[in-house]
């Protein structure tokens, strides 16, 4: 997500009266939630007010979450658990990464690596936490793949790190659990399913282009799917949970798909 | 394609006709709309954003939920009309032939303001080239929008068109094409109101036999 967006999502809505807001509290609060409210007016806004009343509004986001729950039911049917994501040489590589995350680059705030532990929780055998040495201590494999952002624009990146198969199978996680859910340093939260989890091209990525990921990219430990959207790869990730219980995400909670795959 | 068998009269908009084409305007206005709005997050060209006034959704992500809602509609929707303009020879009686003198014909007869709209059933040159033309546009906007929607999963289609970024380039070109030929045909339609009364209404009954039509349907020079 670029800079550009965080206004549109902490803009204020647009003012209502006081008698409609004690009526409608729940709901008010809910569709506010949803940021339905906000920003200016549009075809969306319009259509959905035709039925004059906020519970008509609701109807509408209602349905279009549905179908995009449908859509990840789909998208789940369709995935190749073997089927790889195109490679590219290593010319074709952006150096460095292209920056992205929900606020600027000049407010990311650096992880320690002494500090820094990964944290585990859930259907896994051990939750002991790893450390930077740990991890950097597994046999890494490396995937030249791209990176497409739901916005549209796209990068071939150079990622090195553990597969994600392979570190499930070491904490001893239950992989017929459905999903895998991240938490972030920076507060980011980001869940995937198992099958996407498990396929050749997921990485706990430590590296970039043969170098230790630096701090805008999620030093020291971000994911690298090759089947999903960027908005599906956290960065700086400081937990991970194996459970069965749908887990939103970031941007999922506020709309995006859940399922995000490519 | 055979014959159909049936020699009743037909309208010249069957009613599964009429609903097939209002359910596809609407759905393509839905994706039309919110394509714009998820344009705007990474314009292909500098010049061109869509306000928000004109867009569906008001924020990309409803804008994407409009658009891969709206999608199932135009594909569903696409592939009853394509089976429905086979299966009852419409599109052999209707579209076919296409012939470049009937166009140029068609052309030259519209520069001089002479086109006739004597038999709504009888299509011209350009009609003929227009209608079909917008359903290969349409039906090539759903391959490149697989492309941009599972680049992985169904790579052997985003391989035909490319790169990811070039799949997503046709498809901004799919849209101005559909664009254009909306404008041309809500244009015509509002000039021959009877037209739009046809495809509400069912229109005129044909006039005669599909191989008679065809040889007089080239208009008067």
């Amino acid at each position: 997500m670029t800079i550009r967006r965080l206004g549109s999502i902490f803009r204020r809505p647009m003012p209502v009266g006081r008698a409609v807001m004690d009526d409608n509290r729940k709901l008010i609060e809910d569709i506010d939630r949803r940021g339905l409210l906000r920003g200016s007016l549009s075809l969306g806004s319009l259509v959905m007010l035709t039925g004059c009343d906020a519970g008509h509004e609701g109807s509408v986001q209602t349905a279009l979450r549905a179908v995009s729950k449908f859509n990840d039911a789909v998208q789940a049917a369709l995935f190749r658990p073997n089927h790889l994501a195109p490679t590219y040489p290593v010319d074709r590589v952006a150096k460095p990464p292209r920056f992205n995350a929900y606020y600027p680059r000049d407010e990311v705030r650096p992880v320690a690596a002494a500090t820094w532990k990964l944290e585990l929780a859930g259907r896994v055998g051990d939750r002991t936490p790893w450390t930077v040495d740990r991890i950097w201590s597994e046999p890494h494999e490396e995937i030249v793949v791209k990176h497409i952002c739901v916005e549209g624009w796209d990068y071939v990146g150079q990622w090195a790190g553990m597969p994600m198969r392979r570190f499930l199978e070491r904490i001893g996680a239950d992989t017929r659990a459905r999903y895998v859910a991240f938490r972030c340093a920076d507060d980011y939260t980001g869940s995937i399913d198992m099958a996407t989890a498990l396929h050749p091209q997921t990485l706990l990525a430590t590296h970039y282009a043969g170098r230790p990921l630096e701090d805008p990219f999620g030093f020291p430990l971000r994911l690298r799917t090759a089947t999903k959207l960027g908005y599906k790869n956290p960065k700086w990730i400081t937990a991970i949970e194996v459970t069965n219980e749908k887990p939103g995400g970031y941007w999922e909670d506020r709309g995006f798909n859940w399922f995000g795959g490519i | 394609m055979t014959p159909t068998t049936d020699d009743r009269p037909r309208r010249l908009h069957p009613l599964a006709v009429r609903l097939m084409h209002w359910t596809n305007a609407v759905a393509v206005a839905m994706l039309i709309f919110s394509g714009w709005k998820i344009y705007d997050d990474y314009p292909i060209l500098g010049w061109l954003r869509f306000d928000d006034a004109i867009t569906l959704g008001g924020h990309p992500e409803t804008a994407l939920q409009w658009h891969f809602f709206a999608m199932w509609i135009v594909t569903a929707n696409g592939l009853a009309y394509v089976a429905h303009g086979f299966a009852s020879g419409r599109f052999r009686r209707r579209f076919l032939p296409i012939r470049l003198d009937d166009v140029v014909a068609t052309l030259r007869d519209t520069a001089r303001l002479k086109l006739s709209h004597d038999d709504l059933t009888r299509y011209n040159g350009v009609q003929k080239l227009l209608y079909v033309g917008v359903v290969v546009v349409l039906a090539l906007q759903i391959a490149t929008g697989l492309a941009i929607w599972k680049p992985i999963q169904f790579s052997e289609v985003a391989w035909i068109f490319g790169s990811f970024q070039s799949a997503r380039i046709l498809h901004f070109a799919g849209m101005v094409a559909i664009c254009g030929f909306v404008v041309v045909h809500v244009a015509l339609a509002l000039l021959v109101p009877r037209t739009l009364a046809a495809m509400l209404t069912g229109g005129p009954l044909e006039t005669s036999a599909p191989a008679a039509a065809a040889e007089t349907a080239r208009p008067s020079r």
